[in-house]
């Protein structure tokens, strides 16, 4: 039997209890997480309140909750947009002839050279700060790196023997692609979504810090790490919790990346 | 052009952002007229190219003034902490990644390479937030924010600096440790370290005389590529520390909506960050004398 690798199995279990949290979020959670009490503003954490309360009064492990959800969907669009569009790009830059293949991938490189943060700044100051915005812009920084993966990926199953054989068979480049190509690359899409995942998790926290993430009242831990900074002084607590929230959440997928990795590559895992 | 592309299509129109709501429709036309706002989209971006390679970014819509100055200035702040988190990263990052590599199946090895895990998961605005906690409130050593320029008050310089440049470097400095170690294993897999140790080199010393120089290739393109995001990480830290640089400077052009200085602090970040790529490259060929025959 093949050994349990660590890495896969820590990340697993984060991720799984992140998504457990997201999703009991949606029927229950220890108070309404947008619930404003003036008169239990700033309370320490207790058996009442877990985390305490925040400026408005309102429950921090509640707003830890919903916020799981927030960080979830904006990492699964965020990665579907980058996969939907990454992916084929890459395919098609290892599939055409060498000029079309050179044009896509010095494009390609140039976006690369455009940071994820800098693009969501820029999407936040035209389309207006939103988790729509976040989540897209986000998923469009993420489409360079995915399409470079998955071209070095297909680069390779494209000399096979078995492709060579379909194409000396005659078969054209879609039905290749669809199904000799993409079914050998889908450990590298299941390797890079989840890194990708880290980097959107990572991205979203700190567009929502600095304004241009999750609007509120909708609970984001990015968000909610920016509007501690007034109370580092008096209630430094407020600071800790979505921050233990953000680093174990980037820490679960990027330790879930490694051990895919490893699982997928075993010659790898000794260098980790 | 991409940067150009984005701003153009900025709902909102800047002449009547920098005049205000209460502005006339006359006055509004006129400064439209005034920042060549009217012209066609291709004529606005080839004057604004032109200036770029010129040298001339350009006047605020908003402030009115100069914004080469402004961005030149703002981004010698940025400069300094990057520079400063970097030089921080490598400090941490070299020994480290060594020690880790070298004692990978130790216990040391193992709770370093753990550690560093857990570095890598922490943003550099997060970091400045608890180290602004533990040294700025907790213990007092160090101020929580705020920037004074070296030529004014030196160790004061320093003592403001201490913390922005620790949050970007701690955090960085733990993804670097990682690639030291992956390159310090692949050397001590060589033949040629196996030789030296043949020769009855004890590890380190044999590493340091002919591994440290092979390992240093790949670490050097990761370095470059760190050094784009330290780039783009000081936005954020510049933020939570209130820091005058380039970043602070993006933030306020985008929501005062000041166009043209945020498609110049845009560019000059994305020219910055190619601009590291391609010295990265030449550092690479010097590094490595075997890619400059081209062969491999």
């Amino acid at each position: 039997m093949r050994r349990l690798n660590p890495s896969l199995v820590a990340g697993g279990v984060i991720v799984g209890v992140i998504a457990l949290m997201a999703l009991l979020s949606f029927v229950w959670t220890p108070y309404d997480a947008t619930l404003v009490n003036p008169s239990g503003r700033l309370a320490m954490p207790s058996w009442e309140h877990w985390f305490g309360t925040d400026k408005f009064g309102r429950d921090v492990f509640s707003q830890i909750m919903v916020g799981s959800r927030t960080t979830l969907f904006v990492g699964v669009v965020a990665v579907g947009v980058a996969a939907v569009i990454g992916v084929p790009l890459g395919v098609l830059a290892a599939m055409t002839p060498r000029w079309p293949s050179e044009l896509i991938m010095r494009t390609n490189d140039l976006m690369l050279a455009f940071p994820a943060l800098l693009l969501a700044i820029m999407f936040g100051a035209v389309f207006g700060a939103s988790t729509l915005t976040a989540m897209v812009a986000i998923g469009i920084a993420s489409v360079p790196s995915f399409a470079r993966v998955i071209r070095s990926g297909a680069l390779q199953v494209m000399r096979t023997e078995y492709v060579l054989a379909a194409r000396a068979a005659g078969r054209k480049p879609f039905p290749i692609a669809a199904r000799h190509v993409l079914p050998n690359v889908t450990s590298l899409i299941t390797v890079q979504a989840s890194v990708s995942f880290a980097i959107a998790v990572l991205a979203e926290a700190a567009l929502s810090f600095l304004g241009y993430g999750t609007p509120p009242p909708t609970p984001s831990w990015g968000r909610m790490l920016q509007e501690s900074q007034e109370f580092l002084f008096s209630a430094p607590r407020l600071a800790v919790f979505p921050g233990i929230a953000i680093a174990v959440a980037v820490l679960g997928f990027n330790l879930l990346g490694d051990g895919l990795r490893d699982r997928f590559d075993p010659k790898l895992e000794d260098r980790r | 052009m991409l940067v150009f592309g984005f701003m153009a299509v900025l709902p909102g129109d800047p002449a009547r952002v920098a005049l205000g709501v209460n502005a006339s429709d006359e006055a509004v036309a006129e400064l439209r007229r005034q920042f060549g706002l009217d012209r066609p989209l291709p004529t606005q971006y080839v004057d604004w190219l032109g200036g770029l390679l010129r040298g001339d970014l350009g006047t605020s819509y908003v402030s009115k003034a100069a914004i080469g100055p402004q961005v030149f200035d703002r981004l010698q702040v940025t400069l300094l902490l990057v520079v400063a988190g970097m030089l921080i990263a490598l400090v941490l990052a070299v020994p480290a990644g060594t020690v880790m590599a070298a004692r990978h199946r130790r216990l040391s090895g193992v709770a370093l390479s753990a550690l560093s895990q857990v570095g890598v998961a922490v943003p550099a605005f997060l970091a400045g937030i608890l180290l602004i906690m533990v040294f700025a409130v907790k213990l007092g050593w160090l101020p929580a924010n705020g920037w004074t320029p070296p030529a004014v008050d030196p160790v004061q310089f320093l003592r403001q600096l201490v913390l922005p440049a620790l949050s970007l470097g701690l955090v960085q400095g733990a993804v670097l440790t990682r690639y030291v170690r992956s390159a310090v294993l692949d050397v001590l897999r060589e033949d040629y370290l196996r030789t030296a140790r043949a020769k009855g080199l004890r590890p380190f010393p044999a590493l340091w005389r002919h591994g440290l120089r092979n390992a240093a290739v790949p670490v050097v393109t990761v370095l470059g590529l760190q050094l784009a995001t330290l780039l783009i990480g000081a936005v954020v830290v510049e933020r939570v520390f209130v820091i005058p640089g380039l970043g602070s400077l993006l933030l306020d052009g985008v929501s005062q909506r000041d166009l043209i200085l945020v498609q110049d602090v845009v560019m000059v970040l994305v020219v910055a960050v190619l601009l590291v790529n391609f010295l990265v490259d030449l550092l690479y060929v010097a590094l490595d004398p075997r890619l400059r025959t081209g062969s491999r």
